[in-house]
């Protein structure tokens, strides 16, 4: 039993909107550890469901609290996980979609939440999944010039594949410099990403609030 | 030091009592060993460069801290730029993605200088034996006193920096270049050759008996192509 938020409706209600909404995409829904709503979706339609989900008035999941990816071994599919939150109205969902291990990639919501994108870079890193559409698909944990593969798939080793002395020569090997592009570190593009309702609109000097 | 015999009065102590600190008439110089009186003066006066990644660092900022004070033993200071320091202290779990940049700070540090390696992941990767961490710093760069713990206390600590003190103690000049010498080719590679390192991770298996080649299917770089970067 879920408990309904302060408009007197629970998650329950957004899934049975969401099967009106999307009567094809979506392919099962449980509710896991006492009250939080996992809902499965089809991993083609993601991008569209999703922003449905953040952009209905009634639902308006707006926060993009994590995504990742779980790998429950075995052949089964990679799962890859939204976890929502609606700061509207303060409810929780839980969106997955299931991956064959023969066709790792779904479409990027970077479009829709900008926190996707380091988020995404980290799922593609570790676990291999590519995410189409992503503006800068490139490592993220790893060293750029690591080359045994996605570490958090449960078929990788836990010491790697390489031995340890290629490990060690692989590490040493590293250009310290590329680990920031140009961009990062002139901080340019910086300006850009602030809201337009958040940019100082007053001239330097004149805000004295 | 008086290195010449000059009357009392030309020497910089000219302010001294009358006659002289050491009495009227007296020399003013002293004779000794030049290996004693440099080693004296380095091991008195070294500045360490916290390089601390982990939970040990806790432990080394408590012994730079007034109640164990590093100070007492001429390290007034953490030097947070290597190129004014002269014992690096790795305190913590090195990735392999930090080893590079644990070999430049090192290789940016003036000789002479010194590596403490403290605690169980900056000695041997731990607990830590997968496949993002470094099986201890010295494949990396020259270690001289290894600090046991998990972490180590900060007296641990201290007495690591006391068998440092203890080591220059007994460092002769004339041994100096080829105690310390590092060959700008060797600079941003391994410290230890290949076989060393691999002799590092086997045949020690961790708790869940893993080994480089298991996993529920062949998981070799030539089994796999596609997972390899381009």
């Amino acid at each position: 039993m879920i408990r309904p938020d302060r408009h007197g409706k629970s998650a329950s209600a957004t899934v049975e909107a969401l099967r009106a909404a999307f009567p094809d995409a979506v392919v099962r829904d449980l509710v896991q550890s006492g009250d939080q709503q996992v809902v499965y979706i089809d991993p083609g339609r993601n991008a569209e469901v999703l922003d449905w989900l953040r952009t209905d008035p009634g639902e308006r999941f707006n926060l993009l609290v994590d995504v990742t990816a779980v790998d429950y071994g075995d052949g089964r599919p990679l799962e890859v996980v939204y976890q929502l939150w609606s700061i509207p109205h303060r409810r929780a969902l839980r969106v997955k979609c299931e991956l064959p291990l023969s066709h790792l990639a779904i479409a990027s919501v970077t479009a829709l939440w900008s926190a996707a994108d380091w988020l995404e870079r980290e799922v593609y890193d570790l676990f291999g999944i590519e995410f189409r559409g992503h503006p800068d698909l490139r490592r993220i944990l790893m060293p750029e010039n690591y080359a045994e593969g996605h570490p958090l798939r449960k078929d990788f080793p836990l010491r790697g594949r390489f031995s340890r002395a290629e490990q060690t020569r692989r590490a040493l090997s590293q250009d310290m410099e590329q680990y920031y592009m140009p961009e990062e570190m002139e901080g340019r593009g910086a300006p850009q990403i602030v809201p337009a309702d958040e940019s100082p609109t007053s001239a330097p000097g004149s805000k004295g609030r | 030091m008086g290195l010449s015999e000059q009357p009392a009065e030309h020497l910089p102590v000219a302010s001294s009592p009358p006659g002289g600190v050491l009495g009227a008439g007296t020399p003013t110089f002293l004779t000794t060993r030049l290996d004693f009186v440099v080693n004296w003066a380095r091991r008195n006066s070294l500045w360490p460069m916290p390089f601390g990644t982990a939970c040990c660092a806790i432990e080394m900022m408590a012994a730079a801290a007034s109640n164990f004070d590093l100070a007492r033993f001429g390290m007034e200071r953490m030097s947070f730029s290597p190129r004014q320091a002269d014992v690096l202290i790795c305190a913590g779990r090195v990735p392999y993605k930090l080893a590079p940049v644990l070999r430049r700070i090192w290789d940016q540090m003036p000789q002479p200088k010194w590596a403490v390696s403290m605690g169980a992941c900056a000695s041997s990767g731990g607990v830590f034996d997968v496949y993002s961490m470094v099986q201890g710093i010295d494949t990396i760069i020259p270690v001289d006193v290894y600090v046991p713990g998990c972490p180590p206390r900060p007296e641990g600590l201290i007495y690591g920096l006391m068998m440092i003190q203890e080591k220059i103690r007994q460092e002769r000049l004339s041994e100096h270049g080829t105690l310390r010498a590092e060959d700008p080719a060797e600079v941003a590679r391994a410290r230890a050759d290949a076989e060393e390192v691999l002799a590092l991770s086997g045949p020690f298996g961790n708790s869940t008996r893993q080994n480089r080649v298991s996993g529920p299917t062949g998981s070799d770089a030539s089994d796999r192509p596609d997972d390899r970067i381009p």
